[in-house]
């Protein structure tokens, strides 16, 4: 029936993990907004110390709730850093590119974005111009990644739009003509028309409503599945990561405390803040009391001691208010950073590391 | 007291669409009927996907919309009947809604505590300060915070969930015998979800609020609410006691509804499956 499902056989089962470099290789990133106003000098560690990999073909799921960082850190992978926002430390590394993302020209920089490297984003009126059809969105895009002549460019655009089953008359209409849920998908196709290796998605289907979710996000994994690419998928969502995550990483208040396959987060969790957000899920047929977190997000720019989880943590222990826990490999694929999952995890040196005068990348002129 | 605390018969309501020419109408809200008893405080969840109607029957029964046909009673009084200044605001004070999104809810520029003052003095009747300040702290202290947290700030200093509950503690100010959330979790983080619908829950059983809770979200729908009601296209499709309804749906669109929840237990890559056929024809309509 569609012929475009079958040449891409294994859709559907999880496939092996294939060889050769990672997509993506985030090395102890630290990115902080740096303020200074006055002479007061005020920071904010929005990303701190992280460090994943996210390998070939591969939907990693990135959960955690607002303000924890997970954009920032996005920002930080795609090189789309403004001040106050300074990278401190740490690389980040595509496996298309033989060197760091943040030695790159603008130039260089600007002919890879798309190309090799795109972004869903949550609003999809981000994306679209709201007084252009949606054809002149894709020529804005994607038309000098190309490089065809226009004939042959919305030939291809046409044909890429039959293969994830969208009209080809969604390019004739304006973005105010189409509902949320098809919006969103003329940006899945924008996104992924290039084919590019790497998907940045930032809560894609946070504001549609559940009929509409799941068939966007069974749309976003044939894409990805047909043209191959990596992906790394935003959302604070559990239910959503549950159904498209092949392995998921929790973030909370700038730093990843667990990282695990997802079945394994969701059966095993070890971390107490992943354990709080599995069992808080509302399931239907299921009645018991749920509880809730006690306590609200840390600020990020005074967190508070050692485990940044601890004032709302049920095993709070003393060493965790002294020194935060590294994120330590506790079974295959399974890190976590909490004292209180096994004796095996140790202090990180991030506690030494914040004596010293925390190194500038340089100091870009912030105010001015 | 006994008879009906809210009774909708047969409410619809049209709006015009096109220009001169070609002029047609829409029916958003069509034919819906229900009733919320009073003395038997109870959460009644209106279900259905965005488009459904569901926004502009809380509109009318917020009594700021007017229905084309069919009429709202609130203890037993037509709402087109509630004009005047007295008698609305008596009205306002048993009937307070809660809005999706808190962060559009309250002005970016105004200090929160301003708006709750706001409603001390129009709708409970303060006089004093020392009044005022007793009547939001009692309102505050039910959704688990205090005046103390919560004045002189800004909206942006508040985190999503205290802005949510203050905006929950606002509607409380005035003891209402009757509330309507908007899809009031949706904007909200999922870890703090479950402490706004725990908190719906306690004001139904210790303050005996009716809530008609509006939600797209079925999993929670089916944790707080005693009955619920799934619209389609303005039409109710199926109503009932919400454990047999979620459990058993009847109606096709019902089934559908709760066959697009996503589910934990699918964990891995779960049961995703596009739907092409469907989404083509809905495609035909839409673009011109």
């Amino acid at each position: 029936m569609h012929p475009s499902r079958r040449d891409n056989g294994s859709a559907g089962e999880p496939r092996p993990a294939p060889e050769g470099p990672p997509a993506l290789s985030v090395d102890n990133l630290r990115a902080y907004y740096l303020m200074h106003y006055f002479g007061v000098e005020r920071e904010v560690r929005a990303v701190d110390d992280i460090s994943l990999v996210v390998r070939r073909n591969e939907i990693y799921g990135l959960a955690g709730e607002s303000s924890c960082g997970k954009t920032t850190f996005l920002k930080t992978i795609a090189a789309a850093v403004r001040p106050p926002l300074t990278v401190v430390a740490g690389s980040v590394r595509y496996g298309f590119l033989d060197r760091d993302i943040y030695a790159l020209s603008p130039a260089e920089l600007s002919a890879i974005r798309w190309k090799h490297l795109s972004y869903i984003t949550q609003g999809s009126m981000n994306v679209l111009n709201p007084v252009r059809r949606v054809r002149q969105s894709f020529i804005d895009f994607a038309y000098r990644h190309m490089r065809l002549h226009r004939r042959a460019f919305f030939a291809a655009v046409e044909q890429h739009l039959r293969r994830l089953h969208l009209a080809a008359n969604v390019l004739d209409a304006y973005p105010h003509e189409l509902s949320g849920g098809m919006k969103q998908r003329v940006t899945i196709a924008l996104a992924t028309i290039c084919r590019p290796e790497f998907i940045i998605a930032d809560e894609p289907t946070t504001a549609l409503d559940v009929v509409v979710q799941k068939d966007v996000l069974a749309m976003i994994r044939e894409a990805q599945q047909q043209i191959g690419s990596s992906m790394l998928f935003v959302t604070h969502d559990m239910t959503v990561h549950a159904n498209i995550a092949d392995r998921l990483g929790i973030m909370y208040a700038g730093r990843l405390v667990e990282e695990a396959p997802t079945a394994e987060i969701f059966t095993k969790p070890m971390h107490p803040y992943t354990a709080h957000l599995v069992a808080s899920l509302p399931r239907i047929g299921e009645q018991s009391r749920k509880k809730s977190l006690s306590g609200a997000p840390p600020n990020l720019a005074a967190p508070p001691s050692g485990c940044r989880f601890h004032p709302r943590c049920p095993l709070t222990m003393d060493v965790c208010r002294e020194a935060s826990p590294a994120l330590t490999t506790l079974a295959p694929g399974h890190r976590v950073a909490c004292y209180a999952a096994s004796p095996l995890v140790k202090p990180s040196a991030t506690a030494e590391r914040a004596a010293v005068p925390t190194p500038r990348a340089e100091p870009v002129g912030l105010v001015q | 007291m006994s008879g009906d605390l809210l009774e909708a018969g047969h409410v619809t309501k049209s709006f015009a669409i096109g220009g001169l020419f070609g002029r047609g109408h829409f029916n958003a809200v069509d034919d819906v009927s229900f009733t919320v008893q009073a003395g038997r405080p109870e959460i009644l969840a209106i279900i259905g996907e965005s488009g459904s109607g569901k926004t502009t029957l809380a509109r009318m029964i917020l009594n700021t919309l007017a229905p084309t046909s069919g009429a709202i009673r609130f203890r037993g009084e037509e709402l087109l009947e509630v004009r005047g200044r007295k008698r609305r605001l008596d009205f306002m004070r048993q009937v307070q809604p809660i809005l999706q999104n808190p962060y559009e809810a309250f002005n970016p520029l105004r200090r929160v505590d301003r708006y709750l003052y706001a409603s001390a003095v129009r709708l409970a009747g303060a006089q004093s300060q020392k009044a005022r300040d007793e009547a939001v702290d009692a309102a505050l202290q039910k959704v688990g915070l205090s005046l103390a947290e919560v004045k002189g700030r800004f909206p942006h200093e508040l985190s999503g969930g205290q802005l949510q509950r203050t905006a929950i503690a606002r509607a409380l100010i005035s003891s209402p015998a009757l509330i309507v959330a908007d899809e009031p979790v949706s904007m909200v983080d999922a870890s703090l979800r479950m402490s706004i619908v725990n908190l719906f829950q306690r004001l139904r059983d210790e303050l005996q609020v009716s809530i008609l809770y509006i939600t797209h979200d079925l999993a929670t729908a089916y944790y707080i609410s005693d009955r619920v009601i799934i619209m389609q296209k303005g039409k109710v499709v199926e109503t009932g006691p919400a454990r047999e309804v979620l459990i058993h749906p009847q109606h096709p669109y019902s089934i559908l509804l709760k066959e697009s929840v996503l589910s934990p237990d699918d964990v891995g890559r779960g049961r995703l499956t596009l739907e092409h056929d469907g989404e083509a024809m809905r495609l035909e309509r839409i673009v011109r």
